[in-house]
């Protein structure tokens, strides 16, 4: 399958579609924390990191089984949204975002000053084990999961402490348990993404987890549409695709980046897709599934 | 039989009693009220039985069981349900999902069930699904299952909240001012929607309202809360004349 694509698709073709696959998973996870049960997350990118350099280290010194390597990443990334989602109980909004923040940060640092990390210099020479295959066959593992679980009763729990933490507790939800889990799960994703990531440029480094990292990968979210799994896809297609196509203005790159941003958020202030789940496109469009 | 039974209890907020010792039993299958001017400490009263404020003294049992050290989402799984005065609706939520997550509180499916779509995550969801269904119908909100709660009229988002609250299967339902901004009919219809769940699903209501015509017709019992204390307590005809209520709420009238 990689081999007859690498044949008929263009190297640089091939690697934006990976990027957008591995994109699409870090994405889908942040959606479930910020998108779906409303709690800003700023930091996505210090699970991915955990996820990058535990799945880098697995493989390359203990010769790990890629696969294996991949879950171990994803499973400690979990473990730290867990940690990190306790805080959550007491912290909203800009407070929760900056312990989001400073999270990813100490990770970061952590990994500055980690020796079988490579320090600064970070880790080269993985080998190149994620390929279009495993990136598209977990992609829409996750899609189709993520969907389930969002219009389940745990997913349903999820957005209603979104839209009224109160009320949720009215209706029987534990909104602490629901909240960790959210983080559990999204990290998850993003360690997962992270491994992914590792795999395929073969060369990570602490600055690849910096906080534009987080910031790119909440802008995914936030332009296709909050707890909108469609949009979350739209919104990460377009952010992955803009920076290439922006090369063209060379320096004016993130000037271009930013004020597309700014426009869409203009025009769409909910996203581009709003709050359309996949559940309301099965309904309005297939007449079939849900009521 | 009681249900609910207060004795003594007490709340501050810094330095002011929203309640002083307030003792209060509410008997199954009653339809109970709880009159008072603003800021009498009706809906403090109601956020201390759902487990949202924990009183400084006084002791709360429902059914029989010590309410003491139960949060808000647990009062819930006893069987406790409510609506709010200021509606507080997932209003990016349809209207039957809004139902169907008054629902929770009785369901067990869990995270793993819920991912995999395991058998008896469905199995569950069907029924909550039938269940959300027939509880609009009840409400008159079927049709407009899809919407968004926020799309609903006033009067309408009032009766989804009492459609989500029933989802749980409450033993004990409190409706904080459910005819607040209703209009004359919609009270009307109200008041049917109060009797007609009262008998279906043989439960207990406790309201706070401020329409008197209303809570004079629907209740049994009433209590009137004046300064965080209950200053009367009897049947309608007993509140209309009792001298301490007329002064301080009812008002001399002909």
């Amino acid at each position: 399958m990689d081999a007859i694509l690498t044949q008929y698709i263009d190297a640089y073709y091939l690697r934006i579609i990976i990027l957008i696959g591995i994109n699409i998973i870090l994405a889908l996870g942040l959606n479930i924390i910020t998108g779906v049960t409303g709690q800003l997350s700023m930091g996505h990118a210090g699970f991915m990191s955990i996820g990058a350099y535990t799945a880098a280290i697995l493989t390359m010194k203990f010769g790990l089984p890629f696969w294996m390597a991949l879950l171990a990443g994803a499973s400690l990334a979990a473990f730290f949204g867990f940690l990190i989602g306790i805080p959550t109980l007491r912290l909203e909004g800009d407070y929760l975002a900056m312990v989001t923040i400073g999270f990813a940060e100490i990770i970061r640092v952590f990994f500055l000053n980690f020796e079988p990390g490579g320090k600064a210099v970070g880790l080269y020479g993985m080998p190149q084990h994620t390929t279009f295959t495993i990136v598209w066959v977990l992609v829409i593992i996750v899609i189709l999961l993520n969907a389930k679980l969002l219009e389940s009763r745990t997913g349903r729990a999820f957005y209603a402490i979104r839209e009224n933490e109160i009320a949720a507790q009215a209706s029987g939800i534990n909104t602490t348990r629901f909240k960790v889990l959210a983080f559990t799960v999204g990290s998850f994703l993003g360690g997962l993404g992270g491994g992914l990531y590792a795999h395929y440029m073969s060369y990570i480094a602490p600055q690849d987890f910096a906080f534009m990292k987080s910031i790119e990968i909440l802008n995914m979210v936030v332009l296709g549409g909050m707890g909108s799994i469609p949009g979350t896809i739209l919104g990460t297609i377009i952010l992955t695709i803009a920076p290439e196509m922006l090369r063209i203005v060379a320096d004016y790159r993130l000037l271009f980046y930013g004020a597309l941003l700014v426009i869409l958020m203009i025009f769409r202030p909910n996203g581009l897709l709003g709050d359309i789940r996949i559940y309301d496109i099965r309904k309005r469009w297939f007449n079939r599934g849900v009521n | 039989m009681e249900i609910l039974q207060m004795e003594g209890i007490t709340l501050e907020f810094g330095g002011l009693r929203a309640l002083d010792s307030v003792d209060l039993t509410i008997n199954a299958g009653q339809i109970f009220g709880i009159i008072g001017p603003n800021g009498a400490g009706k809906t403090t009263l109601f956020n201390i039985i759902t487990g949202i404020y924990v009183p400084v003294e006084g002791t709360i049992s429902f059914r029989g069981q010590d309410m003491q050290g139960v949060t808000a989402y647990k009062a819930a799984g006893l069987g406790i349900g409510r609506t709010f005065q200021n509606i507080r609706l997932f209003n990016k939520l349809s209207v039957i999902d809004n139902v169907r997550v008054g629902s929770h509180a009785i369901n067990r499916s869990n995270f793993i069930s819920d991912l995999l779509g395991l058998p008896r995550a469905w199995r569950e969801e069907k029924i909550i699904l039938a269940r959300a269904r027939q509880l609009l119908e009840m409400v008159g909100l079927y049709s407009k299952r899809h919407e968004y709660a926020d799309n609903l009229s006033y009067g309408e988002q009032r009766r989804l909240e009492i459609a989500r609250a029933l989802a749980m299967n409450p033993a004990l339902l409190l409706l904080d001012e459910p005819a607040a901004g209703m209009n004359s009919s919609e009270k009307v219809e109200l008041m049917d929607l109060i009797y007609q769940i009262r008998e279906e699903f043989n439960l207990t209501i406790l309201l706070v309202e401020h329409d008197m015509n209303l809570v004079m017709q629907i209740c049994e019992r009433i209590a009137v809360l004046n300064y965080g204390r209950i200053i009367a307590e009897g049947t309608p005809d007993e509140i209309k004349t009792n001298e301490a209520v007329i002064s301080s709420y009812l008002g001399a009238q002909a």
